[in-house]
């Protein structure tokens, strides 16, 4: 009997009190009437099954009852209704939004086989703590080792590919036969690249990525086997990726054979293929960090000079993820935190404000029978419909804003551009809405569900007069914190984008348009087959009206592309590798700096006279490069010293300013200058001048048509790729912290309006409860101004209630994310006076109707009902 | 009568469970043991109501005001203080009734297509 009375226990309470000792008295005799063990036994089976059922559907009578009266009570107060819902909708859109772009980028495995124990290996030398492998080093240090099931290397290629409407310029990869097995993945279509076409002379293979296939070739079933132009060179297709396959980066669009050759083996020094390893299984990743260091030290013995400084490293595929980029997720994700608490606090603000009004109500309820689970149950009915509603419409708000923040997602990562809003990110939204409906309607529902009794029928409409609110001023002053930390942490964000955006890149960027075009090293690997093409390009440019002037470098600062980091010696020292004796190079045409507007600060710049067979070689180097590699020394002392560098000696003719190559945010590192036409036939071919960069008088994006024009004319096989105004290339190396910042700044307001809505509710309320008191006050002389000190009082200490903490809390935040900062300190006077200022506005302006409420009430009208 | 009668309207088609209670309470107040067992006779044991399910209909049909629970009790030797019995109200009557009418309707709407006995 005591099973039957604990079974029983399923049903709800108030069911359970009402007819559970009669079901009890049914039940123990139908036992009694069963007789034998067998009957006794199939009396108690029927009669689990029947609990079961029945339980669940008297709690569900319950629940459509509760809902039926939710809907009607919230129906008759739809202002209130309306309310809830924005404010949880708000604060669930704003934290999943960041959470699904966090999750996409942070968290989520990435979409290949175990991705746990795939890993990437590196060179370390000081100063660079990932440096790819050169060929001979990854050998040397791969072919004994035990941890890894299995390594593929990559380096990444742009080809120009024919056989489309238009010639097109296509990232892609060139890969070892290893790397697809070791991700783990298979081929949509066709196969992979199998050992032996990654070799010198092996016929030309590629894979296509689902979007080019489909772009490009409209989704062709037949694709396998047809003939592609890349480079020209001829490739057959052999397979197509699946869709979702992004590898190394999102924009990879097609994969073929790496070939490696025999002058590929022999350069210790020439850091270019990046490896993907995967582990065995129970190795772990530090494990494989001692194997490869012992590996590297042996190395290190065997070839001293070489190998001087270089070391191992290995990091988690997961782990390609800058320090900055995380650290700005991050902050969103806490700035978003803030918005859901002053969310869910103002949600339970208004819940116990409404149950405050509601106690006579529930306290009618409770007297004519209704038991205190039920109304525990009635009212988290209630504030889950409110809180579901709430969070649908803030999946609805994510889903909207996620796309705004696709310029967060670290372009360096296997994955897709754009995170999508999916299960996960539902399953997410759904369990903070739960939360939220419970915790914050729990609030109230102890409150009101507890000692309702008939207390609340004795006080009539006084309910809760006169009283304090300690838990509703408290929820008040957390919303006053969180919106102080918001509000500090958006003003240092600004701070720091507005120095960052004042940094000057070393160059003038406006009136000057950018293009590629891919100088295929088959056709333009010779310097005279070069120099007949950007003179050709380059005279027709320059006479097209409203021209400046035009040039082509190796590469656009702030571009995509900022490596190119080679070794360099000064005066008579010979080149010691594996140093940070390091500088950046740069092929150029005459007119390079006149063009980019980078200032000459000695000598001159590259000439037509500067030509292959006239030596010595001319090098111009930046100002930084003369401050590190002779220091003390001006500009102009630096002229006709000798340094050697990319494969040749050559004396410096001339000294630029320095360039933020790299970003705004980063210290502008030693760069070099070269003629383009002063290389070898063939040589450094990964740094010959690929992009045109054109002055304008007028908007330069309007000439694009017209450059587009001529390099058809003067080559219809060459794509022109990356048209953009230099304006746009460094408002773009901006563009992951503007993102982030609109972002944190659109929470900073909300926060700010949703503060400055609690606190104009909760004065409101007082007032209005304390109406009778302040009427009697007046009657009994009390001026105007009395009453505005009472409510002003009680708002300004609320105010510095929250001001104090919300404060330190900034602190401690701009702390944590001082690496964002570029130099502003975390304890920036004018931003937190101007946040203090702000937030003491919004607790005032909050004041206003309640005090004028307040100085309204009719002294007579409250004595009379007194 | 006319709201009596569109408020039973309302409630149709009754739950089979509703129905027989119903019947069961419409001549006597019962208790809800003796209700198991008055259907239970009257479908000659076919239908035999689980506690969980008399007790369910019994709550719901007390909420649309189909029966009440009587003040008085009905003097039996029988009587046992812990039980709880049950009336009929006007309003379960005419619900009783409207169902009872929509059944018949069906029953000689399936007649006419051959479906069912004719009435002898």
């Amino acid at each position: 009997m005591r099973a039957y009375r604990w079974l029983l226990r399923l049903y709800p309470a108030s069911f359970r009190h009402e007819y559970g000792a009669e079901m009890a008295a049914m039940f123990a005799r139908r036992l009694r009437d069963a007789g034998g063990p067998v009957s006794r036994l199939s009396v108690w089976t029927s009669t689990l099954g029947e609990v079961v059922a029945n339980a669940s559907l008297v709690h569900f009578d319950i629940l459509r009852q509760d809902l039926r009266y939710t809907m009607r009570t919230l129906a008759r107060t739809p202002g209130f209704a309306m309310t809830a819902i924005l404010i949880v909708a708000l604060g669930i859109g704003a934290t999943t939004a960041a959470f699904s772009v966090t999750d996409f980028v942070l968290i989520r495995p990435l979409p290949f086989a175990a991705p746990d124990r795939l890993v990437k290996l590196y060179e370390r030398i000081p100063g660079f703590s990932r440096l790819e492998l050169s060929a001979p080093n990854y050998r040397d240090w791969t072919q004994a080792n035990r941890s890894y099931e299995r390594i593929g290397l990559y380096h990444l290629t742009t080809a120009n590919m024919l056989g489309a409407a238009e010639p097109l310029s296509v990232a892609g990869a060139a890969v070892t036969a290893g790397l697809f097995p070791t991700l783990g993945v298979q081929p949509l279509i066709g196969r992979f690249i199998v050992d032996g076409e990654d070799r010198t002379g092996a016929p030309g293979v590629v894979l296509l990525s689902y979007r080019l296939w489909q772009t490009q070739f409209g989704g062709d079933p037949g694709i396998l086997g047809r003939r592609l132009t890349l480079d020209a060179e001829s490739y057959s297709v052999i397979g197509v990726m699946p869709r979702e396959f992004r590898f190394p980066f999102s924009g990879t669009q097609l994969w073929i054979a790496m070939r490696f050759g025999e002058q590929d083996d022999a350069d210790r020094n020439n850091y270019w293929l990046y490896a993907v390893g995967r582990l065995r299984a129970g190795v772990t990743i530090d494990q494989a960090r001692v194997e490869m260091q012992t590996m590297a030290a042996r190395s290190r013995q065997q070839y001293p000079k070489e190998n001087a400084n270089v070391d191992a490293a290995v990091f988690r595929l997961s782990d390609e993820v800058s320090e900055q980029s995380r650290l700005l997720l991050l902050a969103l994700c806490g700035a978003a935190g803030c918005v859901l608490l002053i969310a869910c606090a103002n949600l339970a603000n208004l819940l116990l404000a409404r149950a405050l009004g509601r106690r006579r109500e529930l306290a009618v309820r409770t007297a004519i029978g209704a038991g205190r689970e039920r109304m525990v149950r009635q009212l988290l009915t209630e504030s889950l419909l409110l809180a579901a509603a709430g969070g649908a419409l803030g999946v609805a708000v994510a889903r909207t804003a996620v796309p705004l923040l696709n310029r967060l997602v670290p372009l360096t990562l296997p994955i897709a551009g754009v995170p999508a809003v999916d299960s996960r990110v539902l399953l997410f939204a759904i369990a903070l809405t739960a939360i939220t409906g419970v915790a914050f309607g729990l609030a109230p529902v102890l409150s009101a569900g507890g000692d309702a009794g008939l207390a609340a029928l004795h006080e009539g409409s006084r309910s809760g007069g006169g009283r304090r609110e300690p838990l509703r001023a408290a929820l008040v002053v957390a919303e006053i914190i969180a919106s102080v930390v918001l509000l500090v942490s958006a003003g240092l964000l600004i701070r720091a984008l507005w120095t960052i955006q004042a940094v000057d890149p070393g160059f003038k960027a406006d009136h000057v348009l950018t293009l590629g075009t891919g100088l295929p090293a088959r056709q333009y690997g010779k310097v005279a087959a070069r120099e007949a093409f950007y003179s050709r390009v380059l005279s027709e440019v320059r006479a097209l009206p409203g021209v400046v002037n035009a040039a082509y470098g190796s590469y656009v600062p702030l571009g995509k592309m900022r490596g190119g980091l080679w070794p360099v010696a000064v005066d008579a020292n010979p080149i010691v590798p594996g140093t940070r004796d390091i500088a950046f190079i740069r092929f150029v045409t005459p007119g390079y700096f006149a063009t980019f507007g980078i200032p000459i600060k000695a000598g001159r710049e590259i000439s037509e006279a500067d030509v292959q067979d006239r030596e010595p070689f001319a090098a111009i180097v930046s100002e930084s490069f003369v401050k590190r590699y002779w220091p003390g020394k001006t500009a102009a002392s630096a002229l006709g010293r000798h340094i050697t560098f990319g494969f040749a000696g050559r004396v410096v003719v001339g000294v630029a300013g320095d360039v933020k190559m790299r970003g705004l945010e980063r210290q502008a590192e030693p760069q070099v200058y070269l003629s383009h036409r002063q290389v070898a036939d063939d040589g450094i071919i990964g740094y010959i001048p690929r992009s045109l960069a054109v002055r304008t008088a007028a908007d330069p994006a309007a000439f694009a048509p017209a450059i587009r024009a001529i390099i058809r004319r003067v080559d219809p096989t060459l794509p022109v790729s990356d048209v953009s105004r230099l304006t746009e290339i460094v408002e773009d190396d901006t563009a992951s912290r503007q993102a982030q910042l609109r972002v944190i700044g659109a929470f900073a307001v909300i926060a700010f309006v949703l503060a400055g809505i609690g606190i104009h509710g909760l004065l409101s309320f007082a007032v209005s409860q304390r109406a009778q008191e302040i009427g009697v006050r007046m009657a009994l002389g009390a001026q105007g101004r009395d009453i505005l000190r009472l409510i002003v009082w009680r708002t300004f200490r609320l105010a510095l209630a929250g001001i104090a903490p919300g404060l330190a809390l900034a602190y401690v935040s701009g702390r944590a994310m001082q690496a964002l900062l570029f130099g502003i300190a975390p304890s920036d006077i004018p931003t937190y006076s101007a946040a203090v200022g702000l937030t003491l506005l919004m607790t005032l302006a909050g004041t206003v109707l309640p005090t004028l409420r307040a100085l309204r009430v009719d002294p007579i009208a409250s004595i009379r009902t007194e | 009568m006319t709201d009596l009668y569109r408020e039973a309207e309302a409630l149709l088609p009754l739950p089979a469970a509703t129905f027989h209670i119903l019947m069961a309470v419409a001549d006597d107040d019962r208790h809800g043991y003796a209700i198991i067992q008055e259907i239970a006779d009257r479908t000659g044991g076919t239908l035999r109501l689980s506690a969980g399910t008399l007790y369910r209909s019994i709550q719901r049909m007390l909420e649309q005001g189909l029966i009440v629970e009587p003040r008085q009790r009905p003097a039996r030797d029988d009587d046992d203080e812990r039980r709880r019995y049950y009336r009929i109200t006007p309003l379960g009557t005419a619900v009783a009734k409207a169902e009872a009418r929509r059944l018949e309707d069906l029953v000689n709407m399936a007649r006419a297509r051959g479906l069912a006995p004719r009435k002898v």
